[in-house]
C-alpha cells in the first residue's frame, strides 16, 4: 500500500473533533452522577451500592461495543487492507481496554456489599476479564511489532481470532458453571425498572456511547498524526 | 495422494528430521514438564489437598506450559539463516506451508505430553491404564486446537521484540477452553463417571478444533506475506 500523505492539518482537525466530542461527553457524564444520585430513587434491596449500575451497565456496553468493532475492522483490513481500518482498530482496542477497566472495577466494588464477595467465577465475569487480557495482549502485540504494515496484518489476525474465541470462552465458562452450581447470588435482574432509573441508565448509555466516539475519534486523529510525523 | 498434502508431510517431516538431529529443544521441553510436575506436588500441601484431587489441573497446566515452550521453537528455527524466506518463495501454498508446521507441532507437542503422561502417574499416583484411550483422545481433541493457534501465533511472535514473552500472553487466553475442556473430562475420566456427562465438553472440544484449524490455515498468508 502506497500510503496518501497524510497532512498533519487533518490529523489535527480529527484530534480536535474527537477532544470536543469528549468534553462533551464528559459533562453528559457529570449528568448522569447528578441524576444518578439525586434524581433516581434508592433501590430497595440493595440500597446505595445499586447507583454504581449507572455506570458499570454503560461502561461494560462501551467495551464490549469497542472489541466487536475491533472483530470487525480486523476482518474488513485481512479483506480490503485500508490503512484507515487497521488505525480505527488500534483506537477502538485501546478504548475499549480502558472502558473494561472501568467495568471491571466498578463491578467488584458493588459486588462486595451485595454478593458478599469482589469476584466470583461467574460466566459473564469470567468472559469480560478474558476479553480485557486479550485485548490488552493484542496491545503488546502492536507495541511489540515495527513495520506499519506488519503491524496491521498481525493485529488484524489477532483481531479475527480473538473474536471468535468469544464465543468458546462464554460456552465453556457456561458448561463449567453449570456442571458445578455456585450459591445463588444476586443479580440485578431489572424486568421492570422505574421511570427514574430506566430514563438515568438511557442516558448513561447515550453518555457512554458518545464518549467511545469521541476518544476513538481523538486516538484515531492521533494516530494519524504520528504517522505525519514519522513521514516526514 | 494430492500435491498440497504431499508438500505439508514434507514440511512437517523437514522439521522432525532437523529436532531428531539435535533434540535440544524436544529435550528442554521434556525436562521443563518433568520439573512443572514436580514443583506442582511438591507446592500443594498434602494434608489440605490429595494429589488426585490436584492431578488433572496439574497435568493439564503441565502441558499447556511445555507447549508453550515447544511453540516458542517453532518459528525460531525458521527465522535462522531466513529459511522461511526460502520456504515461502518456494512454489509451496501457504495453506501446505501451515499444515506442515502444525503437523510438526503435533508431534513435537504430542510427544513430550506421551513421555510427560507416565511420570504423571509416577508423581501423582493416579492410575491411568484403564482410562488411557480416554486421557490419549482427549489429550489429542484438546491439543490440536491451541496448536494450531499457537502455530500461528508462534510465526508472528518471532518477528516482535520479546518474542519469547508475547506467544504466552496471546496464546495463553486462547488455551482456555480447551484446558478448561480438558481438565473436566479428565476428572470425570478418573472418576469413572459414564461417557454421557462428558460430551458436552467433547462436543466443545471437537468445534474449537475444526473452527481454529480451518480459520488459523486461512489466514496464515497474512501472516507470512508481506
Amino acid at each position: 500500500m502506497s500510503a496518501p500523505v497524510i497532512s498533519l492539518e487533518v490529523a489535527r482537525r480529527i484530534t480536535h473533533r474527537g477532544l470536543a466530542l469528549s468534553a462533551a461527553a464528559l459533562l453528559g457524564l457529570a449528568l448522569v452522577y447528578v441524576l444518578a444520585l439525586g434524581y433516581t430513587p434508592v433501590e430497595a434491596r440493595q440500597g446505595l451500592a445499586q447507583k454504581i449500575f449507572y455506570l458499570h451497565v454503560p461502561a461494560a456496553w462501551s467495551a464490549l461495543l469497542a472489541f466487536s468493532l475491533v472483530g470487525f475492522a480486523s476482518a474488513l483490513y485481512l479483506w480490503l487492507h485500508d490503512p484507515r481500518l487497521d488505525r480505527f482498530a488500534a483506537a477502538s482496542a485501546e478504548v475499549g481496554v480502558a472502558f473494561s477497566a472501568v467495568m471491571l472495577t466498578t463491578g467488584p466494588i458493588w459486588a462486595k456489599p451485595i454478593w458478599g464477595t469482589w469476584w466470583t467465577w461467574d460466566a459473564r465475569l469470567t468472559l469480560t476479564l478474558f476479553l480485557f487480557f486479550l485485548f490488552v495482549g493484542y496491545l503488546v502485540l502492536r507495541a511489540a511489532v515495527q513495520d506499519p504494515s506488519e503491524r496491521a496484518r498481525f493485529s488484524a489476525v489477532v483481531g479475527i481470532l480473538g473474536m471468535l474465541l468469544v464465543p468458546f470462552i462464554h460456552l465453556s465458562v457456561y458448561l463449567f458453571r453449570t456442571l458445578h452450581p455456585q450459591p445463588i447470588v444476586l443479580k440485578p435482574s431489572a424486568p421492570s425498572l422505574p421511570p427514574e432509573m430506566l430514563r438515568t441508565l438511557l442516558i448513561s448509555f447515550a453518555v457512554f456511547t458518545l464518549l467511545y466516539v469521541g476518544f476513538v475519534t481523538a486516538r484515531y486523529g492521533l494516530a494519524l498524526a504520528e504517522e505525519a510525523r514519522d513521514a516526514a | 495422494m494430492p500435491e498440497a498434502i504431499r508438500l505439508a508431510l514434507a514440511i512437517a517431516a523437514k522439521d522432525i528430521r532437523a529436532e531428531l538431529r539435535s533434540r535440544t529443544a524436544l529435550v528442554s521441553a521434556l525436562v521443563f514438564a518433568a520439573l512443572v510436575l514436580v514443583i506442582f506436588n511438591f507446592a500443594r500441601d498434602p494434608t489440605a489437598l490429595s494429589a488426585t484431587d490436584l492431578a488433572p489441573s496439574a497435568l493439564w497446566v503441565t502441558f499447556a506450559l511445555a507447549s508453550m515452550v515447544a511453540l516458542n521453537r517453532a518459528f525460531t528455527i525458521e527465522r535462522e539463516n531466513g529459511a522461511l524466506d526460502g520456504l515461502l518463495v518456494a512454489p509451496v501454498s501457504r495453506e501446505a506451508i501451515f499444515v506442515g508446521k502444525l503437523l510438526a507441532n503435533l508431534a513435537f507437542v504430542g510427544t513430550v505430553e506421551l513421555v510427560t503422561l507416565p511420570l504423571f502417574t509416577l508423581f501423582f499416583n493416579v492410575s491411568l491404564w484403564a482410562v488411557l484411550p480416554g486421557v490419549l483422545g482427549v489429550a489429542a481433541l484438546a491439543t490440536v486446537g491451541f496448536v494450531a493457534v499457537g502455530t500461528i501465533f508462534s510465526a508472528m511472535a518471532v518477528r516482535t521484540r520479546f518474542a519469547e514473552l508475547m506467544l504466552p500472553v496471546l496464546l495463553l487466553p486462547f488455551m482456555v477452553p480447551p484446558l478448561l475442556g480438558a481438565v473436566q473430562v479428565t476428572t470425570r475420566l478418573l472418576a469413572g463417571r459414564p461417557l454421557s456427562e462428558m460430551l458436552g465438553w467433547l462436543r466443545l472440544l471437537a468445534l474449537y478444533d475444526v473452527v481454529f484449524v480451518t480459520l488459523c490455515t486461512l489466514v496464515f498468508s497474512a501472516v507470512v506475506d508481506e
